[in-house]
């Protein structure tokens, strides 16, 4: 059912930490590795040795110039399905394929209904869901549902494969419907907001802002610019210098 | 948005025949027109055909079209799902209008009549609200879309309704007055739905899009992907604003100005009525063909935000 299902207590998502990411996109490339042999499977790829490779991912990492001068910076951006509080791409589906689990807010497509219309991807305004050509069916992100309630592994490998393999701690899962939780608290205390919340689609992922500059880049003591080795007064220098400018 | 020919002549054919059978419903209902069989049937036939055959097309853009039945189960919530019903449904009316105008043209007739024109609106309705609905696409997210579809749908089924009739002998005088009322209604909503889309942005920014606008001004660095990916095929398709700009004057002049010029036409002709009535009828469906297009291209999805465009 495409309805929404009454919002349960549990919402499972990911805090993205702007701050400490540093655009290795190990997370895109352990989630490829990981869901190209679970449920969503194959994440089918066209041309991968060819001149124009591509094939469906779900998690993407954009980098951004932010601001000017001494005030600009980077910012790595790592971006999947937010899991959406009030998923449109939920709603529009003619067919109930695409779905949000009551249990956790995970959202989901059934792959063996969807009937490929792509029309939750038109409504998905961060481009979480992405079309596989082969299967005909719209695939996206699963957090790792078929990892993260495994009780095959090991508890603390039982977490999405993105977040598992980032080496920089800049990615968190927990449950942010308990205000109580690790990542809600995180969350609280680092200012983390929401992606385009002018929309109304109340994403469960949120980001964490880069922090604030200790010091900018002119007051951080290094010279404004490099002086010469060679001042001219030493005579022996002067010498050297002579010597090896032969 | 990348306009994809089978949607494009899905929501023309569809809109164009379900305009023909609201439209005929009307004046059959009003008694505006004649009751006798074979103008009636040729007309439902005509609407049916194009309506048919919108939705056979739309089924090309389905990655498993074989599954399309399922489409018919979530009209609680989607605007897809409640077209496909409604669509379904609006058989149902129409087949009865066709049989009871076949039988005796009597009171079930303007009964079936009116159905129909409910039915053909509610459908055309639906078909619009799946483009207004959405909210990442500023350029469908407004309240030009609804009025927009429906009178395209009206005024190309008018046209549709007035060859038709013509070419059977009978009276049509009532639908080219429809055809002459609807177009000007059509070209004041398009020019002033191309007016909002050129002066008015998303509240959505590549700032609000990262969240990282209060740092200051955001702009690509680099692509997360080299190469392309289904997202910028789908949702990055980018129509030159000079070309845009001809493809409207097109829409204006070709689709609309001159069906206009020519149903005035078929009110004072005799012998040639039915020829211009169909040249008008065809020229406004390339018009609506175009229109179309535009739509599509010339609608931006917030995900372009995350691909170098600082706004959608």
């Amino acid at each position: 059912m495409t309805s929404l299902p009454i919002p349960g207590r549990k919402q499972l998502g990911l805090v993205i930490d702007l701050d400490t990411c540093v655009g290795c996109h190990a997370c895109a490339v352990a989630c490829k590795e990981w869901n190209s042999g679970a449920i969503s499977a194959p994440l089918t790829d066209h041309s991968p040795y060819g001149a124009d490779p591509e094939g469906v991912w779900f998690n993407r990492v954009h980098a951004f110039e932010v601001g000017e001068g001494e005030e600009g910076r980077m910012a790595y951006f790592p971006k999947s399905c937010l899991h959406c509080a009030e998923p449109a791409c939920v709603e529009v589906c003619p067919t109930g394929a695409s779905y949000k689990r009551a249990e956790d807010g995970i959202v989901l497509v059934n792959p063996d209904t969807c009937i490929g219309c792509k029309l939750c991807s038109w409504a998905c305004p961060y481009g979480a869901r992405e079309f596989d050509e082969d299967d005909g069916v719209m695939k996206k992100c699963t957090l790792c549902v078929d990892r993260i309630y495994d009780e095959g592994l090991p508890e603390e490998e039982r977490v999405p494969a993105c977040v598992a393999c980032c080496p920089s701690h800049a990615r968190h899962f927990g449950d942010l419907g308990d205000p109580a939780s690790e990542v809600s608290r995180l969350v609280a205390a680092r200012g983390g907001f929401d992606l385009m919340p002018e929309l109304g689609y109340a994403p469960v992922n949120k980001y964490l802002p880069p922090r604030a500059k200790r010091c900018s880049a002119a007051g951080s003591g290094s010279p404004q610019e490099l002086a010469p080795v060679i001042d001219g007064a030493n005579p022996l220098l002067r010498w050297i210098d002579r010597f090896l400018s032969r | 948005m990348h306009p994809a020919l089978s949607v494009i002549l899905f929501t023309v054919a569809s809109g164009a025949g379900y305009g023909s059978l609201a439209l005929f419903g009307l004046l059959v209902a009003c008694g505006w027109v004649t009751r006798a069989h074979a103008p009636g049937l040729t007309v439902l036939a005509l609407g049916l055909g194009l309506v048919t055959a919108g939705l056979l097309s739309s089924t090309f853009h389905l990655g498993h079209p074989e599954r399309a039945w399922r489409a018919l189960s979530q009209w609680r919530s989607s605007w897809l799902s409640r077209e496909g019903v409604a669509a379904t449904a609006s058989y149902v009316p129409a087949l009865l209008f066709a049989l009871s105008l076949a039988l005796d043209g009597g009171a079930s007739t303007t009964l079936f009549a009116l159905a129909t024109l409910v039915m053909a609106l509610i459908t055309v309705g639906c078909t619009a609200m799946i483009y207004r609905s959405l909210k990442p696409v500023h350029q469908w997210h407004n309240g030009f879309v609804l009025p927009v579809y429906l009178a395209f749908s009206a005024a190309t089924g008018a046209l549709w309704v007035n060859a038709a009739l013509l070419f059977r002998g009978a009276d049509a005088r009532a639908a080219a007055v429809a055809g002459l009322l609807t177009l000007p209604i059509l070209a004041a909503l398009k020019l002033g739905y191309w007016r909002f889309i050129d002066t008015t942005a998303s509240p959505s920014t590549a700032g609000s899009a990262t969240g990282l606008g209060p740092l200051g001004r955001v702009r690509l660095f680099e692509a997360p992907h080299s190469g392309s990916n289904y997202l910028l095929r789908e949702m990055g398709f980018i129509v030159a604003r000079k070309h845009a700009l001809k493809l409207r004057r097109i829409v204006l002049a070709i689709g609309l100005a001159a069906p206009f010029a020519l149903s005035g036409l078929t009110l004072a002709t005799g012998a040639a009525a039915p020829a211009l009535a169909l040249l008008a009828a065809l020229l406004a469906t390339f018009g609506a063909l175009v229109e179309r297009w535009l739509f599509f291209a010339e609608a931006k999805h917030s995900v372009t935000l995350y691909y170098g465009a600082e706004r959608a």
